[in-house]
């Protein structure tokens, strides 16, 4: 006690860092809950566009991707600047769109078929051109739910 | 016994909190916080090959309203330029025909239990949606957004009538009673090219 004393006068306390482990746990497990693998790298720029009326797509096993839009920067060189789907880990045209779908739902369960929805991820800055040959491919392809992924906002400026 | 024979010495923990670390900067980059929300659709089906004719089903004219968007991002509805913020209203007053306006869409009887039996809907009518190539896409989910809203306004406000509730806070069975006295009837029809070469 009377060493403590002698050197309280000088130094502060070190803090008490023993529960520091368990903070950073809690935090950890929070990111693993809410957050979800990333499963394909973007090669297209993807800005959602805003919408006040969305809804929260249900099952995700049952849900596939397809991504539009703009080559990244440094791929910009190579694709152009057009507008581009992107399928899995690649750029693909509208005629594989079919195929894709139909592997996709190879995938699912026999149950899980009729349900298999198609989100899509289209930058805001799209034409709809390329949009429409893709609702026409979906159509082909018997994938009718679908789901225009949008960011949701109170009001839309 | 002497003090501190037995006694083995702690692990040092005081790393812990690095390893902590390193995995939650590992799940943070390797994850996406990803809302996955959308304005959920339902695409008709494809035309049947051999039927190649144009035997569309004959829709009458009071019960279309013609939403068109073309390549300027121009709204058109039922014949008029309007913003998109006009919209619903517009959308609002098509679908729900308050007084029976010979050139709103026409209602039917239908048998809906939980709302107390039969009750006059404006169950035929459609909101079609046409676009160009050219249009915008963000524009585009503007207008999808504009008529969802006119739609979820109209059961908001017949689940408040009925029930004294907002939609949401239903029971599934009342939400489907009123989804069948509000079917969401909005045809994305085939594209056409407006305005011109591309």
């Amino acid at each position: 006690m009377g060493k403590f004393n002698k050197t309280g006068k000088k130094g502060i306390p070190a803090l008490n860092t023993s529960s520091l482990p368990d903070l950073i746990f809690t935090l950890l497990f929070f990111f693993m809950i809410v957050t979800t693998m990333r499963e394909v790298t973007l090669k297209v720029e993807f800005r959602a566009p805003q919408a006040t009326e969305v809804e929260k797509l249900e099952k995700k096993n049952l849900v596939t991707f397809i991504y539009v839009g703009k080559p990244t920067m440094d791929l910009r060189k190579k694709m152009g600047s057009e507008s581009r789907i992107q399928l899995n880990d690649a750029f693909a045209d509208v005629s594989e769109i079919q195929d894709y779908i139909t592997q996709e739902r190879a995938s699912l369960s026999e149950a899980d078929q009729p349900h298999m929805t198609v989100s899509l991820k289209i930058d805001k800055e799209t034409q709809m051109g390329i949009v429409t040959d893709i609702k026409q491919a979906l159509r082909q392809a018997y994938a009718l739910k679908i789901s225009y992924s949008a960011a949701q906002v109170d009001k839309i400026e | 016994m002497a003090k501190g024979k037995r006694e083995v010495p702690e692990i040092n923990s005081s790393s812990t909190a690095d390893i902590a670390f390193l995995l939650l900067i590992f799940f943070l980059i390797t994850t996406s916080m990803d809302t996955d929300k959308g304005l959920a659709r339902r695409l008709p089906p494809p035309p049947e090959k051999d039927a190649k004719i144009d035997n569309e089903i004959e829709v009458k004219q009071r019960n279309v309203l013609q939403v068109l968007l073309n390549k300027n991002d121009q709204l058109m509805c039922d014949g008029e330029m309007i913003q998109v913020n006009e919209l619903r209203k517009k959308a609002k007053e098509f679908i729900e025909n308050k007084n029976d306006d010979p050139d709103m869409p026409e209602k039917v009887a239908k048998d809906i239990p939980v709302l107390g039996g039969t009750v006059m809907v404006t169950g035929n009518h459609v909101i079609s949606l046409q676009n160009d190539r050219g249009t915008s896409y963000s524009e585009y989910i503007k207008v999808q957004n504009e008529l969802v809203a006119a739609y979820n306004e109209l059961r908001n406000e017949l689940a408040n009538r009925q029930f004294g509730k907002d939609y949401a806070e239903l029971t599934e069975e009342q939400q489907e009673g009123i989804r069948d006295y509000y079917p969401q009837r909005i045809s994305e029809a085939e594209p056409k090219n407006y305005g011109g070469k591309k």
